[in-house]
């Protein structure tokens, strides 16, 4: 067990590429930490540097308190779940997770229990004898995390160990992964593209983009309040819609022009926040589950506007509704019974406590 | 080295200042360790490559400029003395047909015969496939002396056929013409299953919905070839025809066992010729002579084979 | 299609004419691929079919202008009988097994440490090395002989199999490397690295990762290797006079073939004997076989 901590560190290839741009992260001993963004932004190579397997160009790695750059992988106490589950094919389920034990010169009893202990935990032990071509997507993972945790290392990675799998099986291991780390408690860090995976597994997720972090803080406190405009855009399914608007005093306060429709009033407790930015070219973000049917008055700040609807998504439970503000096309979220067909005008109403106002110049959320 | 590791060792617990130079220090070392074991374990191919492709390469044409004692120097008077003789120029003359005629009928066999393996149901091919094989897989000295017998002038089994059906004899390896046919027959006989083999796997690497995709575009049995199967397989094609070229330029086997080079040496290639000037006749620098004109056709072959193969290894990626 | 479309079809019928039944024309495809595979099957085994018979033929059948050659009448297995009793073939055999073994042995034990290093351990001029292996591969033997002979000779091993084990290994290493390298090559790297974090060395992830999970490379490399060894003919032909050091295949030719009395039965039985190991080897290990045929190819 162990915290694991990120200073100023850089990658850069022998291209002149920089794949990471000193970032800083401090990890707590037994968090569950979640590294998620688009591909190339740094993700895995950050993962792949606390393992070993690439070499640093600056700034430091610790590992339980020591310096770990010049560590081999095999010296760092770590253990790692890979995509494709590299699993070696010649060796059976117990061989597999037995291999690194042997190497390390554990005594056999020692490999027997705890492959025993992580077979248990997972659920393989019928399957011990077997070799992984005999074996179905989601138990090569289990056997996967078998390997990582028979050798109870410091560190668990995992580099996008969902990805392989069937949407269904991916909501299931899912589960699997988190509860296996409830049991073993051990620190971990955790790569994936995927946001939901992020969000539903994190106590902290950290949102990388373009080799820098972004934004790193709990999954609720991303999607609540994003600190730029990347992450605003990067949590939450359908994205946050961002249309261009403009800042306007009003009598009482302020209220937000929006291109091509209507003016829409800031909440008073705001006015402070945004003051300085009146008149000025900003961004407004919405989520679509923040833009719902007028008929609703259970929130306060509701700010009515009429559009014409382009698209409308039946999705069960609820109903996307697009339509077109200016150049922008919005997504709202309403009540499958109140949404209209293509074509139709249809009055919504926006939650303004929950607006965000983008600084397109530096990107940041005001 | 050891200074410098215990200096490493002692820094480890240290302050912060120490790690750049540390770190360098350390990498570097784990890096030139890598490369070092990496260099042990190539280093007897290296060895092999160098001492007994290079070096020999190298010797041969310092030795084709000596003469026949190897006592003195000759500049290049063994090239200029083959260039003249009329039985070099028959040499490379019948080389060259040789291995063109003869790569050109592999190359038409072999990819017919995938083309019809590839036609019949999955489950037959094997067996087929490992029938087809069979003349690549006898050593050729040996499948020659069947043949050998088979062309003999007075036992000769195929004119026993021809006779049956009521043509005259063929005097298969007495006259130079039926001579060259007999020696290409033989090698495309040996070479054809290894065409065949190569496009069959080609085939079968071209997915089955480009065909379906074709189909439905409205294509023809010879359209799906002209536009799907030959454009896929271009680059393979031409890797096997370019590497059968040498091979058959570079051919021994079968010319040494079915001719020796006759009649009157009308059947003679380079290898052999260079086997009988340098071995047989003991001029070993004319020998290695006779051999370097293949090299600039090998080099151009070369060239191109390597050219296809790492286009082909990008292609796959 | 809307009814514009299908009528402008309709009145181009040459465009949209049936090419005629499905199932015909498939039929027709199978009887012309099978009446070709017959046809070249029959060529292809003939001259080996054609071997056995002669060798199965008494002398007198043989010499007897009148019966057709094709056919055994009694069939007797005195050829084998005399080759198997010649301790000079005999010789053949035990030279060539020698040869091929060690050889064999050799090629692996460069080959694959070699293909390692190359295609997972990057070092200085690791890829003009991989390039110049494939090069070396191009060569052919046909164009060393006559240095190599001269190197053979200053080395005191004419006319010794050992001379042969030297030489063989540049027709055998360079294939096999390259091959090696193409199987190497698709084995995922992380494999490689799951067996750094494992605590595996480089020597370790050879032994106990690579050479297990690339098997099949390694046994078809092995089979490649051995029939190259058994087959080759320019270097014995080259280096060997003596018949007590000959390998089968220029023994055979050279040995067995004597002056105008051929002894065609016993050349047949000597040459079906010879030429049997690779043939079983390829029964046997058909798939094996055919991988490394394509791979050089294929892969990499």
């Amino acid at each position: 067990m162990a915290q694991v901590s990120l200073r100023r560190l850089t990658k850069t290839y022998d291209g002149g590429v920089a794949a990471v741009k000193a970032i800083d992260l401090e990890i707590a001993d037994r968090e569950f930490v979640v590294l998620v963004g688009p591909s190339g932004c740094g993700k895995t190579t950050t993962l792949r540097m606390i393992a070993g397997l690439e070499e640093v160009t600056a700034g430091e790695i610790r590992i339980g308190g020591e310096v770990v750059n010049d560590i081999p992988p095999r010296d760092r106490d770590i253990a790692m779940v890979f995509q494709n589950y590299a699993l070696y094919p010649h060796m059976t389920v117990f061989e597999n997770m037995a291999f690194g034990l042997k190497l390390r010169g554990f005594p056999r009893e020692e490999i027997a229990r705890r492959v025993d202990r992580a077979a248990r935990i997972l659920g393989l032990g019928e399957l011990l004898d077997r070799k992984p071509k005999a074996l179905s997507g989601g138990q090569r993972q289990r056997v996967a995390m078998g390997r990582a945790i028979v050798r109870d290392p410091k560190v668990f990675l995992f580099d996008e160990p969902l990805s392989n799998l069937d949407a269904q099986l991916r909501v299931q291991m899912r589960t699997e992964i988190k509860a296996v780390h409830q049991t073993v408690k051990t620190t971990t860090v955790y790569v994936t593209h995927d946001q939901v995976e992020a969000m539903t597994l994190a106590d902290r997720v950290v949102v990388m983009n373009q080799g820098r972090i972004e934004q790193a803080g709990p999954p609720g406190e991303l999607y609540a309040n994003p600190a730029t405009r990347f992450v605003a855009g990067f949590i939450g399914s359908p994205a946050m819609n961002m249309i261009p608007a403009r800042l306007v005093p009003t009598a009482a306060a302020l209220a937000v022009a929006l291109e091509g429709g209507p003016t829409l009033p800031v909440p008073a407790e705001r006015t402070a926040r945004y003051a300085a930015h009146v008149g000025r070219d900003l961004l407004f973000g919405i989520r679509p589950e923040h833009v719902t049917e007028a008929t609703r008055t259970d929130k306060p700040n509701l700010a009515p506007i009429d559009v014409t609807l382009d698209v409308v998504e039946p999705m069960g439970m609820e109903t996307l509704v697009h339509f077109r503000l200016g150049r922008t096309s919005v997504c709202a979220r309403v009540d499958p019974q109140a949404a209209g067909a293509p074509g139709e005008a249809m009055r919504l109403a926006v939650q303004m406590d929950r607006m965000h106002l983008i600084d397109p110049a530096t990107d940041r959320v005001l | 080295m050891a200074p410098d590791g215990v200096s490493g060792t002692i820094a480890r617990g240290e302050a912060d200042v120490t790690v750049p130079r540390r770190r360098t220090g350390s990498l570097a070392r784990l890096a030139r360790r890598r490369s070092t074991i990496a260099f042990l374990l190539a280093l007897p191919l290296i060895l092999i490559i160098a001492g007994l492709v290079a070096w020999p390469a190298t010797w041969a044409i310092y030795l084709s400029t000596l003469n026949r004692r190897m006592t003195a120097s000759v500049g290049l008077d063994n090239y200029l003395f083959l260039i003249e003789s009329e039985t070099f120029r028959m040499v490379v003359w019948q080389s060259c047909f040789f291995a063109i005629t003869a790569v050109l009928l592999k190359a038409l066999i072999g990819f017919w015969l995938a083309h019809m393996l590839h036609t019949i149901p999955a489950r037959g091919q094997r067996k087929w496939r490992g029938m087809l094989l069979i003349p690549w897989v006898i050593p050729p000295a040996l499948s020659t002396l069947g043949w050998w017998w088979m062309f003999d002038p007075s036992y000769s089994s195929i004119n026993w056929i021809l006779n049956v059906f009521g043509f005259p004899s063929i005097p298969w390896l007495g006259t130079p013409w039926w001579a060259r046919i007999a020696v290409v027959t033989v090698n495309v006989w040996y070479g054809a299953p290894f065409f065949m083999i190569m496009y069959l796997a080609a085939l079968k690497s071209v997915p089955e919905q480009l065909y379906e995709a074709a189909a439905i575009d409205g294509a023809t049995g010879l359209q799906k070839l002209l536009y799907v199967t030959l454009p896929m397989m271009r680059n393979i094609i031409a890797i096997t025809v370019l590497f059968s070229l040498i091979v058959t330029f570079a051919n021994y086997d079968i010319v040494r066992v079915l001719t020796n080079g006759g009649p009157r040496d009308t059947t003679h290639l380079f290898a052999t010729y260079a086997f009988q000037v340098g071995i047989l006749s003991g001029h070993l620098p004319r020998g290695a002579a006779v051999s370097l004109f293949m090299l600039p056709i090998l080099a151009v072959a070369a060239f191109f084979i390597l050219r296809g193969v790492s286009r082909r290894a990008r292609e796959m990626m | 299609m809307d009814a514009a479309t299908s009528a402008a079809n309709r009145d181009f019928p040459k465009l949209y004419r049936r090419a005629g039944s499905l199932s015909r024309e498939r039929a027709w495809a199978l009887r012309a691929a099978y009446a070709s595979l017959g046809f070249a099957a029959v060529i292809f085994l003939a001259p080996p079919v054609y071997m056995l018979i002669t060798s199965l033929k008494t002398n007198a059948e043989m010499a007897d202008q009148s019966l057709s050659p094709w056919f055994v009448r009694e069939p007797t297995l005195e050829h084998y009988a005399a080759i198997l009793g010649n301790p000079l073939f005999l010789g053949f055999f035990r030279n060539s097994i020698i040869v091929t073994l060690i050889v064999v042995a050799i090629t692996m034990a460069v080959s694959v440490p070699a293909a390692f290093a190359l295609s997972r351990m990057r070092f200085w001029g690791s890829t003009t090395l991989a390039t110049g292996v494939f090069l070396t591969y191009l060569v052919p033997d046909t164009l060393l002989f006559i240095p190599l002979y001269q190197i053979v000779g200053s080395l005191g091993l004419l006319n010794s199999i050992w001379g042969l084990v030297l030489v063989y290994p540049t027709l055998t290493v360079p294939f096999c490397t390259w091959i090696m390298i193409g199987y190497f090559a698709s084995i995922p790297k992380e494999l490689d690295e799951a067996a750094l974090i494992d605590g595996a060395s480089w020597l370790q992830m050879l032994l106990r990762i690579f050479v297990p999970v690339a098997l099949p490379g390694i046994i078809a490399a092995t089979i490649f290797a051995f029939t190259v060894s058994w087959a080759a003919f320019v270097y014995p032909t080259a280096f060997i006079t003596k018949p007590e050091a000959m390998p089968l295949t220029i023994g055979v030719v050279s040995q067995l073939v004597r002056g105008d009395t051929f002894a065609w039965g016993q050349i047949m039985a000597g040459a079906l004997l010879a030429a049997l190991p690779p043939v079983v080897v390829y029964v046997f290990l058909l798939d094996y076989y055919i991988a490394g045929l394509t791979a050089g190819a294929t892969k990499g």
